[in-house]
This record gives structure tokens, C-alpha cells and sequence, in this order.
């Protein structure tokens, strides 16, 4: 199992640690419920440096993300960040991604930790038309600076104006005193803030100042569980959860980074599907009934027939309602619609939603 | 880890108190703190004779879900209904207030199956 730079700094601040991806992750440090009101109310830190990141550079750099990547990369300029999905051959999802154009011809490619051997195997496969491609994964860590106190409580490590830096906008300076240091205004919390992307052998320092920094604004270290309730409260999908190598990008409601303005893997098949309507959708639930969804629960309509599946569930604390994710057929989907969970034998009633559960 | 020496135990981390022939029933110290933040316990077996080892409820946590047994025979004769509104007293004081059921023993040499304190100590450490 691998660890991140910092794991020993988790180990002694108490965090419980399990093994994600592969790698030795803090999942809680005071309590899920209590670092999850952190986020939403202050401000905290997640290290995930767990993430993979690819650079792709030289002049065939877009033609390749174009090719492999389901958004319109040309729309990228240098400083912006860009969601996306790496479709597959069969109408599934490889991986999805956050693509940042660092500079003219070049470009970081941040993939989740479980799929960073698939993805890079994946995206070779395509590299046709020689591109440069690095895998940085090993070498860089990643902080997630979370909450609608991140701006304030950060600015003093740096001259770049944080508050100024809109949503998946980033810039690359100063932070704690290193410099080249990429400063995005992306997250997956929904509470704003930040991700700090640096070399392994700076995290440290950085971390240290970031926690001496925030120290005024009760800045905390937050693990990987309120990561999940919080990225569910905001409907964020999960990939291995809520999207897989069988999950189309339409199915999944990920159609906004599903652009036909271009070409690529996969394109001419999920038009289609487009154009003909997809047979089930990932949706937003609630529960009415008390309980709990968890992955791999039954979903049935009013007449006991099943019609889908829970993909994840919670318990969403800045909410106190049992929320979830699930597929199920596209007649189920609307909006108010009544569908019902199989918990352990019973059918707990809950009614469709739109995300964000959470609204800031 | 606080493991009170007066009560029994078992290998599922459930607590046991005897009062003459009446049992009081929770999760340890231990089980609270490895589920983490309790967020609802279901018991729906209030009124029903169990046999020893069978679910008589289920403990959610934010991350999991995890089934409550019986550490011996007996009729279930009140829930704590508390938690329905507070389940985080489980966290917070898991042989106190976050008591789960009582239960009316129907065979008192079971008892002598359980768990001391220090045995449980031992297979908690």
C-alpha cells in the first residue's frame, strides 16, 4: 500500500486510517459529522493527494485530450480548469477528470487514485499522434482547502488574490513561501475554497502554514468519509459508485461535459443514444420513510417491481435527511417522483430530487 | 477505551447489564468509536421472544450499516425510543443513555457464556 507525503502528520494528529485506492488514507479525525460542518461552515483540509496527474504537452497535446475527452477542451484557456469524462468503447465511462491548461500547448489531466494505471494505459492507447505524456502521480501532492472561510483564511500565504480567482479558474505562484505552486478554485465539497497542487517534498511545509495560517478561522484537517457526504449532498458523482465502465455519460446526467461540437472515442454511439433517449438516469433521492440507502440497494416502483439501483446513500448531515443516487428507468426519473428502496426487506419511500441536495 | 468492569460482553461488542432477571442491552465503547457517527438504530422486534445470535435491530453509521444480535435468549420488552431522536448518545455515552433494549432473560446459565470485562479487554486490545 502507498502512502501520501503526509501520512505521518495524519497519523499523529489521531486520523483513522483505512486503505483507498491503494493507498493508507485518513477517513475521519474528530468524527464525519463534525468535520463535515467544518466545510460548510469554516473551512478544513483534505489531502488527497491519492489523485493521479498526467501532463500532456507539446503541439499534439489537445488534439489527444480532444480525442480521449468527452468536454470540449478547445474552450480551455490558459488558467482554466475544465470537467470532463474519458468515455469508452462501449458506452461506458473510464474515468472521470479535471483537464487545467497550464500553458500554450500543455495541459494537467487530474484523475481519480483507483484508475490512474487504467486511465494512463487508456489514454497511451490513443496517443496516436505523439503527444508528450508525463505521469506527475507520484511526485505530486494534493491539498483540498474547503470551506466559505478558504479565501480568508489563506490569503495571508500569498500575493495572489484568492477571493479573485473564479470557480475552475486557477493560477500558479506563491503559496507558503514555494513557489510554482498551482492555486485552483475547484473542490468537491460545494463549499467553495481550494486545491493546492505541489510537490511531494513541499506538502509539508505547506501544510504546516496552511494550518498555522487558518488557525484563527478553526481550520481543520477533514478525512475521507465527509468527503463523501459532502460531495453527495451536492449530487457530485463518485466514480466505482455512481459512474463505472458501464455507465453512459447521458445515463449519468453528465451530458453538460458531453459536448458533439468535436469528435471523439465513443462520440458517434453516445449521439445516438441522445438522439434516441436513454432507457434509465442517475437521479436524486430522498427518503420520506426513516433509513438509511446504501450502494447495491434495490430500487422498486409502487408495485414492488424493480426499476433500479442505489448507487450511493447517506445520511447527509448538513441536511438530517437520508439522501442517495441511483439508476433508475427513465419513466421513474422525474422530478417528485415515488420510488422505493429495498432495506433490508422493507420499501422505504423516497421521492426523486433535483441536486444539490445542499444549498449554500 | 472504557470497559466497565460490572457488565458482560461479547464478541459483537454488545454490553450486557443483569438486573435480577431482566438484561439491559448495548454496543461497547469500542463498536461506537470503530462505526463512528451514529446516524439511526433500528429495532422493530420490541415485544418479540429472540433466541441468542439472532438480529434483533441494526446500527447505521454515516459510512455503515451493521447488524445488532442478541447476547442471549429472551423476550425484548422496551426499545430505547431516545435514540429514534438522538442516536449520536450511542457515541457519546454507549452504557448510559445510549442503552438499545431490555430484555426479560428466559435462560440465565447463558449468561455464563459471555464476556468478562477483562476478556473482552483482551480481545479488543
Amino acid at each position: 500500500m502507498k502512502n501520501t507525503a503526509l501520512t505521518n502528520t495524519h497519523i499523529e494528529l489521531g486520523a483513522k486510517m483505512v486503505p483507498f485506492a491503494g493507498f493508507n488514507m485518513p477517513v475521519q479525525y474528530e468524527g464525519v459529522k463534525a468535520e463535515h460542518e467544518t466545510v460548510r461552515q469554516g473551512v478544513g483540509v483534505f489531502d488527497v493527494s491519492h489523485m493521479g496527474e498526467f501532463l500532456i504537452s507539446g503541439e499534439k497535446a489537445l488534439e489527444l485530450i480532444q480525442r480521449v475527452s468527452s468536454n470540449d477542451a478547445s474552450k480551455l484557456e490558459i488558467g482554466k480548469a475544465q470537467y470532463s469524462c474519458l468515455p469508452n468503447d462501449n458506452g461506458g465511462i473510464v474515468d472521470d477528470l479535471i483537464i487545467y491548461q497550464i500553458k500554450e500547448e500543455q495541459y494537467l489531466l487530474v484523475v481519480n487514485a483507483s484508475n490512474i494505471e487504467k486511465d494512463w494505459n487508456w489514454i497511451s492507447s490513443h496517443n496516436t499522434m505523439g503527444a508528450e505524456m508525463r505521469n506527475l502521480s507520484d511526485d505530486y501532492s494534493l491539498l483540498a482547502i474547503q470551506g466559505p472561510k478558504a479565501a480568508e483564511a489563506m490569503q495571508s500565504l500569498t500575493s495572489i488574490d484568492l477571493a479573485g480567482i473564479p470557480f475552475y479558474n486557477f493560477k500558479v505562484g506563491p503559496f507558503a513561501g514555494i513557489e510554482h505552486v498551482i492555486i485552483s478554485a475547484t473542490g468537491y465539497t460545494g463549499s467553495g475554497g481550494f486545491e493546492i497542487y505541489c510537490k511531494n517534498d513541499e506538502v509539508q511545509k505547506i501544510w504546516d502554514a496552511v494550518f498555522e495560517a487558518g488557525k484563527d478561522w478553526g481550520i481543520k484537517p477533514i478525512g475521507l468519509a465527509a468527503r463523501d457526504t459532502l460531495r453527495l449532498e451536492m449530487g457530485y458523482c463518485l466514480y466505482g459508485n455512481d459512474i463505472n465502465d458501464t455507465t453512459s455519460p447521458l445515463e449519468a446526467g453528465l451530458g453538460w461535459v458531453t459536448k458533439f461540437t468535436k469528435d471523439f472515442v465513443n462520440s458517434e454511439n453516445l449521439k445516438s443514444q441522445k438522439e434516441e433517449g436513454v432507457k434509465r438516469k442517475l437521479v436524486g433521492f430522498e427518503l420520506v420513510d426513516r433509513g438509511v440507502p446504501r450502494n447495491g440497494y434495490t430500487i422498486n416502483n409502487v408495485n414492488g417491481e424493480k426499476i433500479g439501483e442505489v448507487t450511493s446513500g447517506t445520511m447527509a448531515p448538513s441536511l438530517n435527511k437520508a439522501i442517495g443516487l441511483g439508476y433508475v428507468t427513465v419513466e421513474n426519473s422525474t422530478v417528485d417522483s415515488e420510488i422505493f428502496i429495498e432495506v433490508r426487506n422493507k420499501q422505504l419511500k423516497a421521492i426523486v430530487k433535483k441536486a444539490p441536495f445542499y444549498k449554500a | 477505551m472504557n470497559i466497565p468492569a460490572e457488565l458482560k460482553y461479547t464478541k459483537d461488542h454488545e454490553w450486557v447489564k443483569v438486573e435480577g432477571d431482566t438484561a439491559t442491552i448495548g454496543v461497547t465503547d469500542f463498536a461506537q468509536s470503530e462505526l463512528g457517527d451514529i446516524v439511526y438504530v433500528e429495532v422493530e422486534t420490541e415485544g418479540e421472544t429472540l433466541d441468542k445470535e439472532e438480529v434483533f435491530g441494526s446500527i447505521e453509521a454515516v459510512k455503515t450499516v451493521s447488524d445488532l444480535f442478541m447476547p442471549i435468549s429472551g423476550e425484548i420488552t422496551a426499545f430505547n425510543e431516545d435514540l429514534e431522536g438522538n442516536p449520536e448518545v450511542v457515541n457519546s455515552d454507549p452504557y448510559g443513555e445510549g442503552w438499545m433494549i431490555k430484555v426479560t432473560i428466559s435462560d440465565a446459565s447463558e449468561l455464563d457464556n459471555l464476556l468478562s470485562a477483562e476478556e473482552y479487554t483482551d480481545l479488543v486490545g
